[in-house]
């Protein structure tokens, strides 16, 4: 027994071992990279900011340039120096609503079926199918557009009501991509749930309508609304379906029929086009996408103040 | 025990997960207006049989019963019994305060609510809370959150909030387990003082629990050799802690198991 217990403890080479602190170099090693990983991605989000003001204020030092005129003018007709965003803004959030409409009642019907309803075999089989439609590449969503929705909303409303570009088109098609998002992110808070809560309600005699509905969703409703959150600044930033199917030139109209371009529209025609570094049209697309990454960063610090302020409801 | 004064009767109750049996041949015979615990080891079985009362087993979508559980002169698993009205007579209180995410006032309105309470909710919420023995520490504060209260008060909502809609019978799994020796001595005392209108039905870990505060104990354990539990013993409190009938419970009621 004795001799076992040396054997053991001299298969350790404790004979040297003293408290001396000692240093670890595969564990500087992987902090060090992870630090650099996360760093590097800092480094990116300021240079944009950098980039993205630097221009911008060029555009606003400029003496055709009032920051007033900017915010409130009606005309957006940089060559004969107009400058307001109006007409680019107002079919921005045309767009996102026509998005929403159908993102939202869609996306949550389909979190609170596929959470709540869905037996594990029909969740396999569908979660993989939404996420598929998350995944298909814009420019072709663009086209789906135009070529599909365009033509049948012309065909229901009458070819002299709808525009073939419109951005009630664009905007639809944007509900069906952002769908996916709001399903998913939603699911995972209706799912985050505690199932102590739902045995809390059947344990009562509700129904499982009255426990989806009244205890579930209103405890989840943090995340749901951080969902929603997202999904209106990712209609705000999309690009490329409004830019094929939205319609060419600022247009000020409320009419989803009619064609208006939004202001990432407005920001790939007028880069796309032969202009040259220091005109002011070039500096204008980086003052419309200044106002594009300040709105999103709001609705992001939103949703984080959202989740943040009701996280603990049910914990 | 006289037959009218049965609320709960099983009939050869075998309770399955799938294949696997969990509780086999349990036939016994729960008073009203009594309390009546359930003892035994862990993993026996005793919050299967519990949950099998108000058919909250069926949440868990492989599970089945065999036999039968009469409650008002019917068999609960008949084809055309309704779960929900089921649950809406026989309530549960949980092993952890699972209050809503909601205030104090609504936790205790909300199922009233949902089964179309026609009288003052205001009322309702006034004397359930002086029930449960929560009304003098909460009533200045009915619209705040359900959360913002202790363990102990949670769990003394979670009574009134199942006392609320008047179910004959309340099951009560462990409800003491997530708290401190003071709020658990409520929860006792508060049992104590609903015995006179409701049935309980309480599973307990606690001995000392079970012996003072039922009048009734079912003492469960495997069937030798199987994973399957079932009641051992089942008589009155002070006859299974003094005077077992089967040497296994004696063993487990002095501390001298396995």
């Amino acid at each position: 027994m004795k001799n076992n217990e040396n054997k053991l403890s001299d298969s350790f080479s404790r004979q040297n071992t003293t408290l001396k602190k000692r240093r670890r170099w595969s564990e500087s090693l992987i902090q060090g990279s992870l630090f650099l990983a996360g760093f590097f991605s800092i480094l990116t989000t300021a240079g944009i900011i950098f980039t993205l003001g630097k221009e911008a204020l060029l555009f606003f030092q400029k003496p055709e340039v009032k920051l007033f005129e900017f915010l409130t003018g009606t005309a957006w007709q940089p060559h004969i120096n107009q400058f307001g965003i109006l007409p680019l803004a107002t079919s921005t959030l045309l767009t996102t609503a026509v998005a929403m409409l159908i993102a939202i009642p869609l996306g949550l019907t389909v979190a609170v079926f596929l959470s709540e309803y869905a037996s594990r075999k029909v969740r396999n089989f569908l979660k993989p199918i939404l996420e598929v439609l998350a995944g298909i590449p814009t420019i072709v969503y663009g086209y789906f557009a135009l070529t599909f929705i365009t033509p049948l909303l012309r065909e229901i409303f009458g070819k002299d009501v709808v525009n073939i570009y419109n951005t009630g088109s664009a905007g639809l098609v944007m509900g069906i991509l952002i769908l996916p998002l709001i399903a998913s992110i939603s699911e995972d808070a209706l799912a985050a749930v505690p199932r102590s809560l739902r045995e809390a309600g059947y344990g009562l005699g509700a129904t499982k309508f009255e426990v989806v509905f009244k205890i579930v969703l209103p405890a989840a409703l943090s995340g749901i609304s951080a969902a929603i959150i997202l999904g209106i600044s990712r209609a705000i930033g999309e690009t490329m379906i409004v830019a094929v199917a939205a319609g060419a030139g600022p247009n000020l109209t409320l009419n989803p029929f009619k064609g208006a371009e939004t202001m990432t529209g407005h920001i790939v025609r007028i880069s796309g086009g032969d202009l040259s570094y220091d005109s002011i049209d070039y500096d204008s697309i980086f003052a419309l996408g200044l106002v594009l990454f300040l709105s999103t960063l709001l609705l992001n610090i939103i949703s984080q103040w959202i989740v943040k302020r009701f996280r603990e409801v049910y914990e | 025990m006289l037959q009218n004064d049965v609320i709960l009767e099983t009939h050869d109750l075998k309770i399955y997960y799938g294949d696997f049996k969990a509780v086999t041949d349990v036939n016994i015979q729960i008073p009203q207006k009594r309390i009546t615990s359930i003892i035994g080891p862990s993993g026996c079985g005793k919050s299967t049989l519990l949950r099998a009362f108000n058919r909250m087993n069926e949440l868990v979508p492989s599970s089945h019963i065999e036999g039968e559980i009469i409650f008002d002169g019917k068999n609960l698993y008949d084809r055309d019994v309704d779960p929900v009205q089921v649950r809406y007579r026989i309530g549960m209180v949980f092993q952890r305060p699972n209050p809503f995410p909601k205030s104090i006032y609504e936790n205790v309105a909300w199922a009233a609510r949902i089964h179309g309470y026609k009288g003052s909710l205001d009322e309702l919420v006034e004397t359930t809370l002086i029930k449960a023995a929560l009304w003098d520490e909460v009533k200045d504060i009915l619209k705040q959150s359900a959360l913002s209260l202790s363990g102990g008060q949670q769990q003394r909502l979670c009574v009134a909030r199942a006392l609320a809609i008047q179910p004959e019978v309340i099951l009560m799994d462990e409800p003491a387990s997530a708290l401190d020796p003071i709020a658990t001595l409520k929860i006792e005392e508060l049992m104590q003082s609903l015995k006179e209108n409701y049935t309980i039905v309480i599973v307990t870990h606690n001995m000392q629990q079970a012996a003072r505060a039922s009048d009734y104990t079912a003492m469960m354990m495997l069937v030798e050799g199987t994973r399957s539990g079932t009641v051992i013993e089942f008589d009155e409190t002070n006859k299974v802690f003094t005077r077992p009938g089967d040497k296994r419970t004696e063993d487990y009621v002095t501390g001298r198991f396995g």
